[in-house]
């Protein structure tokens, strides 16, 4: 698929510098990973705090739109926890949005999807593990590696299931990131693959060529319906399973 | 500041500080072992020359992003639906409250209704039987008057009666007398003449 920049289903992936800053030694250029985040910042704040900013009683479109949200992440999270669990309500709220918008925004042509470097998912993936882990040594002690000691188990058994416990909680954030980052990164290069082809067949020249381009561009089509699904499904299973984690944070027994 | 109803916003700087931290640490690891020289990779997820820019970055825009929801938008927009809420129930009780007024203000006319008919139903009662009992009287008088009438009517006739009988004895006495007087030329005497005629009265 080396056939230029436009059709090279990579190149959406490549970051480049926008405002050149060293700062300890360090590269943090804001590039155009960075500038989607700001945007994905603005839009989010404009829905949830420029939207709430009537406080009607009977609200309008936005404000519609930031109660929605509001109550399908509080139920979301309300479901998994309980009522206790509304402590990490604003983290999993900020986590939700920012995984939502930043899929969402990367579904616009020409836009940069946020979620699909690998460092961002994996840096969300180890912030909620930190979470996850620092709330519950701080709020149950020694009492929070219980998790890792299921009950009712033979003695002989013990260590085994501890080790397995140990490594599936290690796996989870890795899962988290992978599952976030695969599905981003797979989906947009299907999308550039499909659209490719279309110029592709279009450019041939030949007139058999012109006849089967519309199949992939068809399939293109369907490909951003279900993209679109898949942005929205990944932001909630990333927010689910956030919560599933807090939620052992807060009840460590099994 | 508006009023706090949820209690998760009071410590909503601590956790987006230990956001931006732990993400400015990873930052700081991700860009210690691989410093510049990932210009080779071709695949630029994996390429680590933007790690630590890309975590400076979303540390600061997810720290923002943590502390603008958790300070501003969720207590705003929990609040908004908390006063909806609060607002419509007590609507709703309002709306109960005079539903249940509105009942009981019907059934106190009903049963103000059910006595005014009651009372009605006596009032008509009583004046039936006061005007019976009127009318009653009115005849027992009329009936007592007429009949003290009649009797004295009656007292009367008979008396008068009386005297026309004494009168007819008189006369049929004197009558007898004469009568007597011409056929015998003898007079008998009153008095035989008297006994004489009440025998034959009294036969006849």
């Amino acid at each position: 698929m080396a056939a230029g920049g436009g059709i090279d289903p990579i190149h959406q992936f490549q970051i480049h510098p926008i405002v050149e800053l060293k700062l300890f030694g360090l590269n943090l250029s804001f590039t155009n990973t960075s500038l989607w985040m700001v945007i994905v910042l603005a839009v989010v704040s404009a829905i949830m705090i420029y939207g709430s900013s009537q406080r009607s009683v009977v609200p309008g479109r936005l404000q519609s739109l930031a109660e929605m949200i509001y109550e399908f992440v509080a139920q979301t999270l309300t479901g998994v926890m309980g009522r206790e669990g509304m402590k990490f309500f604003p983290f999993v709220f900020s986590l939700f949005m920012f995984v939502l918008a930043s899929n969402m925004l990367g579904m616009l042509p020409g836009s940069f999807t946020v979620t699909s470097q690998i460092i961002v998912t994996a840096a969300f993936a180890v912030l909620v593990m930190a979470v996850v882990l620092v709330y519950g040594i701080v709020k149950h002690g020694t009492h929070f590696f219980g998790l890792f000691v299921p009950s009712g188990v033979p003695g002989w058994l013990l260590p085994f299931m501890v080790l397995i416990e140990a490594v599936s909680f290690m796996s989870r954030p890795v899962s988290l990131s992978l599952r976030l980052f695969g599905n981003m990164l797979a989906g947009h290069i299907a999308l550039k693959v499909f659209g490719g082809f279309v110029v592709v067949l279009l450019g041939s020249g030949a007139a058999l060529n012109y006849a089967i381009a519309p199949l992939p561009l068809l399939l293109a089509v369907a490909l951003t319906a279900l993209e679109f699904l898949v942005a929205f499904l990944q932001a909630y299973v990333f927010a689910i399973l956030t919560c599933v984690y807090l939620n052992d944070a807060l009840h460590p027994g099994h | 500041m508006p009023v706090r109803s949820s209690g998760f916003v009071r410590h909503g700087w601590a956790p987006a500080l230990a956001c931006l931290a732990t993400l400015l640490a990873g930052a700081a690891q991700a860009a210690a072992p691989h410093g510049e020289s990932g210009e080779g990779a071709s695949f630029p997820p994996f390429d680590p020359t933007h790690f630590a820019s890309n975590l400076f970055w979303l540390a600061i825009t997810f720290a923002a992003l943590y502390w603008l929801m958790s300070t501003i938008a969720l207590p705003r927009v929990g609040e908004i639906i908390e006063e909806r809420a609060g607002k419509i129930s007590s609507d709703l009780d309002k709306a109960n409250a005079m539903q249940a007024k509105a009942e009981e203000m019907a059934q106190a006319y009903e049963k103000a209704l059910a006595e005014a008919r009651k009372n009605a139903q006596g009032i008509a009662q009583a004046a039936r039987e006061a005007g019976a009992k009127a009318s009653d009287a009115q005849r027992h008088a009329t009936e007592a008057e007429l009949a003290a009438k009649m009797a004295q009517a009656e007292a009367a006739i008979a008396q008068t009666k009386s005297g026309a009988m004494s009168n007819v004895r008189d006369l049929g006495s004197d009558i007898a007398v004469a009568i007597v007087t011409k056929l015998t030329g003898q007079a008998p005497s009153p008095a035989e003449a008297t006994a004489a005629v009440d025998q034959t009265l009294n036969r006849g």
